[in-house]
């Protein structure tokens, strides 16, 4: 039997939050841990947490599983438990909705900033914009990412200031638009980025490379937005 | 709502590259004076290193890169930690207040230098 600890929280009913225990059979197989939520879902219908498509594509169920964000249904317990233990909570530093459900907004509200859709004003071909191969393989590594927010709640900097700096989820796909040969804003899309907290509230730590589902990263397009703001800078 | 009028550049980059710029001075004022002493001195020698123009205007960059520096890097830390988000109103206020103290601090300082330096 899997020991499983589940964030409770409904802030209709609770005062504050707490962990409640469950049990559950895994029948001996490495499931993932949407498997195992589900399981504890028939066990209890009142456990509330966002999934969808449950294979790593929509990025709907981020959530710290361990200590550590992840998508559950890519997560098997093999990688996640240790001690037979498994300890669920919602991601960090988002406001909580209820139980493993977080309020989004904030994260959102980052990547609305960095404009995350082509900027070009002039007339469209006919059929389409043409890239070089090359110019394409630019944007390898900065299009896959699925907003799954695992990566800026892991940030001790989006932690503290998840109203100005704009986190490694945003700032990825705001180089993914900087990269683009199509677009034609990059000098506007610096000007935004150019103060104390935008871009320059990354410290290199790191986590989310740690982190994300779908190997990604953001640090290194962070860098490459701190080179493009001093080439301009200087 | 922390803005960034109190930032030393106001401008992202400029303390980005100025925190790296004086970093690099500092560990190379640092290596100077750590190899100075791992030669071994003694009052004499001393004085004499520090009577040099050079020195002193090394030093005097050394300095102003510190105190540059530890603006930059306290400013950080209390835009981070003593925020309101954080702390509610206390933490504008709290802020406010150890930004004041650490430029008095670091004024006090560079003057202070300047005065063992030149005096
Ligand atoms: S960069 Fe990775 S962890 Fe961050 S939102 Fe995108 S897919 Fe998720």
């Amino acid at each position: 039997m899997l020991q499983v600890s589940i964030y409770r929280y409904n802030p209709e009913t609770d005062s504050e939050p707490s962990m409640q225990d469950f049990q559950v059979d895994t029948g001996g197989k490495d499931l993932m841990v949407l498997d195992v939520l589900e399981l504890i879902k028939s066990q209890d219908t009142t456990v509330s947490y966002r999934r969808s498509c449950r294979e790593g594509v929509c990025g709907s169920d981020g959530l710290n599983m361990n200590g550590k964000n992840g998508l559950a249904c890519i997560t098997p317990l093999s990688e996640t438990v240790k001690g037979n233990k498994l300890v669920v909570r919602p991601l960090p530093g988002l406001p909580v909705i209820r139980d493993l459900v977080v309020d989004m907004s904030m994260f959102y509200a980052q990547y609305e900033k960095v404009q995350p859709y082509l900027i070009n004003d002039t007339p469209a071909p006919a059929i389409e914009r043409l890239q070089s191969p090359e110019d394409r393989e630019k944007l390898d590594g900065l299009y896959e990412c699925i907003l799954c927010a695992c990566c800026s709640t892991a940030c001790p900097s989006f932690w503290w200031n998840p109203d100005r700096f704009i986190g490694p989820s945003g700032l990825l796909q705001a180089y993914r638009f900087l990269a683009d040969s199509r677009d034609l804003a990059t000098d506007e899309r610096l000007s935004r980025l150019d103060d104390p907290f935008s871009v320059f509230r990354c410290h290199g730590i790191q986590n989310c490379i740690n982190v994300c589902p779908k190997g990604l990263n953001p640090t290194r397009a962070i860098g490459h937005i701190r080179n493009m703001l001093l080439a301009r800078a200087t | 709502m922390v803005r960034s009028v109190t930032s030393f550049g106001r401008s992202g980059v400029s303390d980005w590259l100025l925190q790296r710029v004086s970093g690099v001075i500092l560990l190379a004022y640092f290596l100077c004076i750590g190899s100075a002493l791992v030669g071994g001195v003694d009052y004499l020698s001393w004085r004499d290193m520090f009577e040099g123009t050079g020195m002193r205007v090394f030093t005097l960059l050394a300095i102003l890169s510190l105190a540059a520096h530890a603006w930059i890097g306290m400013w950080a830390v209390s835009t981070d930690y003593m925020t309101e988000r954080l702390m509610g109103k206390k933490g504008n206020v709290l802020r406010i207040a150890f930004q004041i103290a650490c430029s008095l601090v670091i004024f006090v300082y560079v003057i202070w230098g300047v005065q063992i330096l030149w005096g």
